[in-house]
């Protein structure tokens, strides 16, 4: 049981979230991630971590309202607990002093890549963080950004904020500008899948870290593989991090959506309950 | 010895002189009364034995001749007392039996119902050379566990007063349990430190309820803590806390029991489509998250036409829980003959009883999937018998282009794991052979760095309930002279 201690919302759907576990604060390291449950028959489902607080012993998430899960989660307000979480797990991100880093994240995956900027910034490198969003209300996590950047660049699809364009458009115009020497990249699969073949195609070192389905997340059900440069990977442990150029993205975009038929139903049904209770309280 | 003696007490002397040996053997074997299959092959949770009763068990009692060389004792990886424990059924005290299966097997009620007995104690029962049926030693376990659970009236084992050590298990699987009742038994101070949010390890995650069911395990698992054994969940060693975290905080000990991780594949073409999956995910989605519960959020496949690839004890568990959610066709895929299958001999039967199809030398070499990357079809290479191979069975060999296409929608593959890494991973100085296996010492289930001790599957890559079991409690033994001698 770890309990809730503070709760932000960056948008209607996007939510910070604080959370006291003092032995993951300490332990955790840039790119691992947890796995939490909500609820006795809740879902084990992976998060990666976006921050720790050593003194107050907390640990920072940052949700996105899907689907069943992730929704019960954000439902729980200060003071509640979440029922089960484990970790840090899979592989730290591996810092050093690379030089130029471009650091490309999308909607919700700004999070996570929160303490990778910072680690390697730490670590002497020119950081150039490119953050892309539908619209400017998801934009998350900027002012941070800022603190542990060299330069932001903000890419809206809608041009309500920052640059009009996607992600890659972004990438590519550094890319052009000067020479960069490593891209790390965090995002919904098919974002990442872009920003790969882009990257691969000036030749731009490029690691992606990856969110697939999982069940336990310490190496046991295999329900994360991933085909990287033809071998069978297991997220949980090899990753989440991999060399974006050797990642079969087709592949993993196809085993995303193996549930999504269940979930969906799920989805539904539970949002109806929720809603159904909400009309007999008021 | 402690064996001849209990033989030479009267009570037993005169049970065994009161029936000739003849009459023993002549009696036919109990048959473990079980659900009906048609019934049970739709029914996810019920148990499929529902044990003997009573008389059934005493009457079986009889049959054992009580030896005075009793072999099925050296066929227990843990040399439990068989004779005197049937002996105290046949005389009526069940108690008294369940405590002496307690004195050697830390879990008697989950070894009663997964031991592959006609392998171990029951393949060598004097009784087979007499061309006549081995005794039911597997049942009157369970019996003698069953009826000691039931009464209300557990033993709840002596334990010595506390020594104020600190030791850790990690894990809390078979192996795991049987190592932390034995030290608590010794005195110590026992946290076991559990991954996943329920303790049991395997006898949670792996096998279904409707052969091990949940209750039971949990029983056991209240005994130890009745015993003082403290259990800590959602807790990685080597990742929430490490092995140094823990000799920092006292611990003078720790006991490696991690398991088996990560699942094998076969490493062929279409294995990553949609509906391909291990047993492992199948069976921890079915079993520890109950998916096929409509309260529980975890989603599962529910397939028509499933085919599960291996012949083990985790394949029947697959195979036979894809009937239960609905499979109108499951399919067990094995390479080898039924003769070679490592599956217990009663999960086979049980299996077939169900409408299970086996599919014997046949191998896949190829998943199919339509445009949504789903599962359709499995191409299989027909096999046929060929010479022994290293493990003395006969091994499969290729009959050269004959192949056949079978429709599938679901897919699971339980051909073995390989041990958790997580700990070799994170432990300095630690000795791991080129599949994983951490290194230990034989007798003592010590490892190369002096304070870690290790048994179960993360030492014997995949094994037995009863051989981790046995492991634990050879580890507590050590570790505690170990302790002793340090001091």
């Amino acid at each position: 049981m770890n309990k809730i201690v503070s709760k932000e919302y960056f948008s209607a759907n996007v939510i910070k979230f604080e959370v006291e576990a003092p032995l993951i604060a300490k332990s955790r390291k840039a790119g691992h991630f947890v796995m939490v449950k909500v609820g006795a028959k809740g879902e084990r489902i992976p998060l990666t971590i976006a921050d720790a607080d050593l003194q107050k012993g907390t640990i920072t998430l940052v949700v996105q309202k899907m689907g069943v899960s992730s929704s019960k989660l954000c439902a729980l307000e200060v003071g509640e607990y979440i029922t089960d979480m484990v970790g840090p797990l899979g592989k730290a991100t591996h810092i050093e002093k690379f030089g130029t880093v471009i650091c490309a994240c999308g909607g919700v995956g700004t999070a996570p890549m929160m303490p990778i900027v910072a680690a390697l910034k730490a670590a002497g490198n020119r950081i150039i963080t490119v953050i892309a969003a539908r619209t400017k209300d998801l934009i998350i996590l900027e002012e941070q950004m800022r603190e542990h950047s060299d330069e932001v660049i903000v890419m809206t699809d809608d041009g309500s904020y920052g640059t009009q364009g996607l992600v890659t458009n972004g990438i590519e115009a550094v890319i052009n500008r000067e020479k960069v020497d490593l891209c790390v990249t965090i995002g919904p699969a098919i974002m990442m899948k872009f920003v790969s073949l882009l990257t691969k195609k000036y030749e731009v070192p490029t690691l992606a870290s990856l969110n697939t389905i999982m069940v336990d997340g310490t190496g046991m059900c295999g329900a994360c593989r991933v085909s990287v440069g033809g071998k069978t990977k297991f997220v949980c442990v090899d990753g989440p991090e991999f060399d974006a150029h050797q990642v079969d993205f087709d592949e993993m975009l196809m085993r995303l959506g193996g549930y999504r038929d269940i979930e969906r139903e799920e989805n539904i049904s539970y949002q109806s309950s929720v809603n159904g209770q909400q009309k007999t309280v008021s | 010895m402690k064996i001849n003696e209990d033989r030479a007490e009267a009570w037993r002397v005169e049970l065994r002189n009161a029936i000739k040996a003849k009459d023993r053997t002549s009696i036919e074997r109990v048959h473990m009364p079980e659900l009906n299959a048609e019934y049970r092959s739709h029914n996810r949770v019920e148990e499929v034995n529902l044990g003997l009763t009573a008389e059934q068990a005493m009457q079986e009692a009889k049959r054992c001749l009580d030896c005075a060389n009793p072999t099925c004792m050296q066929g227990c990886p843990v040399g439990i007392s068989i004779p005197t424990f049937i002996k105290n059924i046949e005389r009526g005290e069940f108690l008294e039996a369940a405590k002496t299966l307690k004195e050697t097997s830390a879990l008697p009620a989950v070894c009663g119902r997964v031991c592959p007995q006609e392998k171990q104690c029951e393949g060598v029962c004097i009784h087979l050379k007499m061309n006549k049926e081995a005794v039911a030693i597997g049942h009157l376990e369970r019996f003698a566990a069953d009826y000691e659970r039931e009464s209300g009236n557990i033993s709840v084992p002596t334990v010595a007063p506390a020594n104020n050590i600190k030791i850790a298990g990690v894990g809390s699987g078979p192996a795991g349990l049987a190592f932390a009742g034995d030290m608590a038994k010794m005195g110590y101070e026992v946290v076991v430190f559990e991954a996943l949010h329920e303790i049991g390890g395997v006898l949670k995650y792996g096998i279904p309820e409707f052969r091990l069911p949940n209750d039971i395990v949990d029983v056991e698992i209240q005994n130890l803590q009745a015993m003082g054994v403290h259990f800590v969940t959602n807790c990685v060693v080597g990742k929430t806390i490490s092995i140094a975290d823990l000799e920092q905080d006292g611990f003078k000990g720790i006991f490696v029991a991690s398991g088996a991780g990560l699942p094998r594949f076969m490493n062929i073409k279409g294995e990553n489509l949609v509906g391909v999956m291990s047993s492992n995910e199948y069976l921890t989605r079915v079993n520890l998250m109950d998916a096929a519960n409509p309260n529980s959020d975890t989603p599962v496949f529910l397939g028509k036409k499933v085919a599960v690839i291996g012949g083990g004890n985790t394949a029947m568990d697959s195979v036979r829980t894809a009937r239960r959610l609905g499979a109108e066709r499951a399919i067990l895929v094995y390479r080898r003959s039924e003769e070679e299958m490592p599956a217990r001999l009663e999960e086979v039967k049980h299996a077939k009883e169900e409408g299970i199809e086996f599919l014997t030398l046949h191998n896949p070499i190829e998943y199919k999937g339509n445009e949504q990357g789903r599962v359709t079809q499995m191409v299989l290479q027909v096999m046929e018998l060929g010479q022994p191979d290293a493990s003395g069975r006969r091994s499969p060999v290729e009959i050269p282009g004959k192949t056949e296409t079978i429709e599938v929608d679901e897919v699971i593959v339980s051909v073995g794991v390989s041990p958790n890494p997580l700990i070799p991973q994170s432990v300095q100085g630690l000795e791991v052979t080129k599949w994983g296996t951490v290194v230990v010492d034989n007798d003592t289930m010590q490892s190369a760095v002096p304070i870690i001790f290790a048994g179960g599957d993360i030492v014997r890559g995949g094994a037995t309930v009863i051989l981790a079991m046995g492991d634990g409690r050879r580890a507590a033994k050590a570790m505690d002279e170990w302790i002793k001698i340090r001091k």
